[in-house]
């Protein structure tokens, strides 16, 4: 049985902190809690705080665009936030720009964020 | 045998030591063309020459030896003086391979081809130690042009709460934007900002490669989580940009940093005003 990635609800944010390096298995469980949890709580938003990863691969960018795209399918928008900058060169250096996830510096830049788009109504990409 | 040899070897040298010495630098000065004058030739060889002879008396024929280190002290200073005026290595071993010319209607004449071969053999040593040297000196020289380089390279300033600036001077290659890029983030990251803008108004020109750079920088920047606006760019800049068909994307520029810096206000403020409703950030 491996762990799962702990969901915390915040207002009508979703909070999901990824603290050790994923496997296959945790990123299948984390989509499925988190779809469910979204349906359940109707969450505007989801802030994944990425800041105690210090890789990053082609892997975890994939999975963090899949995971943005579930949310918006639910009516959810995703901010990433606390990318640490050895982690965005890496990306960088790897060509990937993890095109249509939306960031953010910190938690409560990101939630500021998400708060902006909510007031304004959904800003289209 | 040996010490037959050395000793006739020793006794020629030292008899013929001003008719050999004006013959090396008669090659020598001719050989550098001009580029070094006859007085300052005619010191290093004679002093030269003198510790070669000095060295061979104590009869010990290996280089590496403890007889030969007032030579290779006088050579290491020959040959970095060399490397700076930019002499080539060639240049500077065949100015002691000259010697060997000099020395061969002497000893060949004489039938004394093992006592020549000798001496070649150690004037071959100090000809390989010359370009080591030379070698070690325009390595210090490139590390030490590398530092100054690097003092060189940018600062990031704040230039209003939430609002970073880079100040780009001279041209952009990886090397540099590793560093450029690196201290950003982090600066973004210890000043909580926002935004970043980055000012091109000191890169001379900019090709694909550089513009490359650039767009990695913004996008490194972006993902962190905060907005970046390129300017600086100077019209004949913008002309080669889209001459060179290079593709900025959603990325804003600007023409000046004071554009940039009243952007970036503005949308702090856009933000600002919206976040108010919501009450944080």
């Amino acid at each position: 049985m491996t762990d799962r990635v702990p969901i915390l609800k915040i207002g009508d944010v979703l909070l999901v902190s990824i603290q050790v390096d994923l496997e296959d298995q945790m990123v299948m469980d984390l989509q499925e809690d988190l779809s469910q949890r979204i349906v359940d709580t109707g969450a505007h938003g989801v802030v994944i705080d990425i800041s105690a990863l210090e890789i990053v691969d082609s892997f975890v960018g994939r999975m963090l665009a899949t995971i943005a795209a579930i949310s918006r399918v639910l009516g959810a928008e995703t901010v990433v936030v606390g990318m640490r900058p050895a982690v965005a060169m890496t990306l960088v250096e790897l060509g990937l720009s993890l095109g249509g996830v939306r960031t953010a510096l910190n938690l409560e830049q990101g939630i500021g964020a998400l708060r902006r788009t909510r007031d304004q109504g959904p800003v289209g990409r | 045998m040996a010490q037959d040899d050395s000793d006739r070897l020793l006794s020629l040298l030292a008899d013929g030591q001003d008719d050999f010495v004006a013959r090396w630098i008669r090659t020598v000065t001719s050989s550098l063309a001009g580029r070094l004058t006859p007085a300052e030739v005619q010191q290093d060889l004679t002093e030269l020459y003198r510790a070669l002879l000095v060295a061979l008396r104590q009869g010990d024929t290996a280089t590496k030896g403890e007889a030969f280190g007032e030579v290779r002290s006088l050579l290491t200073e020959l040959s970095r003086n060399r490397a700076r005026q930019g002499f080539s290595p060639t240049e500077t071993a065949s100015s002691l391979f000259a010697l060997k010319e000099v020395l061969q209607s002497a000893l060949v004449e004489a039938g004394d081809l093992a006592t020549y071969a000798r001496f070649c053999r150690v004037l071959d040593d100090l000809g390989l130690y010359t370009v080591e040297v030379h070698a070690k000196a325009r390595e210090e020289i490139i590390s030490a042009q590398a530092e100054q380089l690097l003092e060189l390279s940018t600062p990031v300033v704040k230039l209003w709460d939430g609002i970073v600036g880079v100040p780009l001077v001279g041209t952009l290659d990886s090397a540099r934007t590793q560093v450029v890029m690196e201290k950003l983030l982090q600066s973004l990251l210890d000043q909580n900002a926002t935004h970043a803008i980055v000012d091109i108004t000191g890169v001379p020109s900019v090709d694909t490669q550089v513009a490359q750079h650039l767009l990695k920088t913004v996008v490194a920047a972006r993902m962190m989580g905060a907005e970046c606006t390129i300017s600086g760019i100077r019209p004949q800049i913008a002309q080669t940009i889209v001459a060179l068909g290079i593709e900025f994307g959603d990325i804003t520029t600007k023409a000046t940093l004071a554009d940039a810096l009243r952007h970036a206000l503005h949308r702090i403020e856009q933000n600002g005003a919206a976040a108010g409703i919501g009450g944080t950030a």
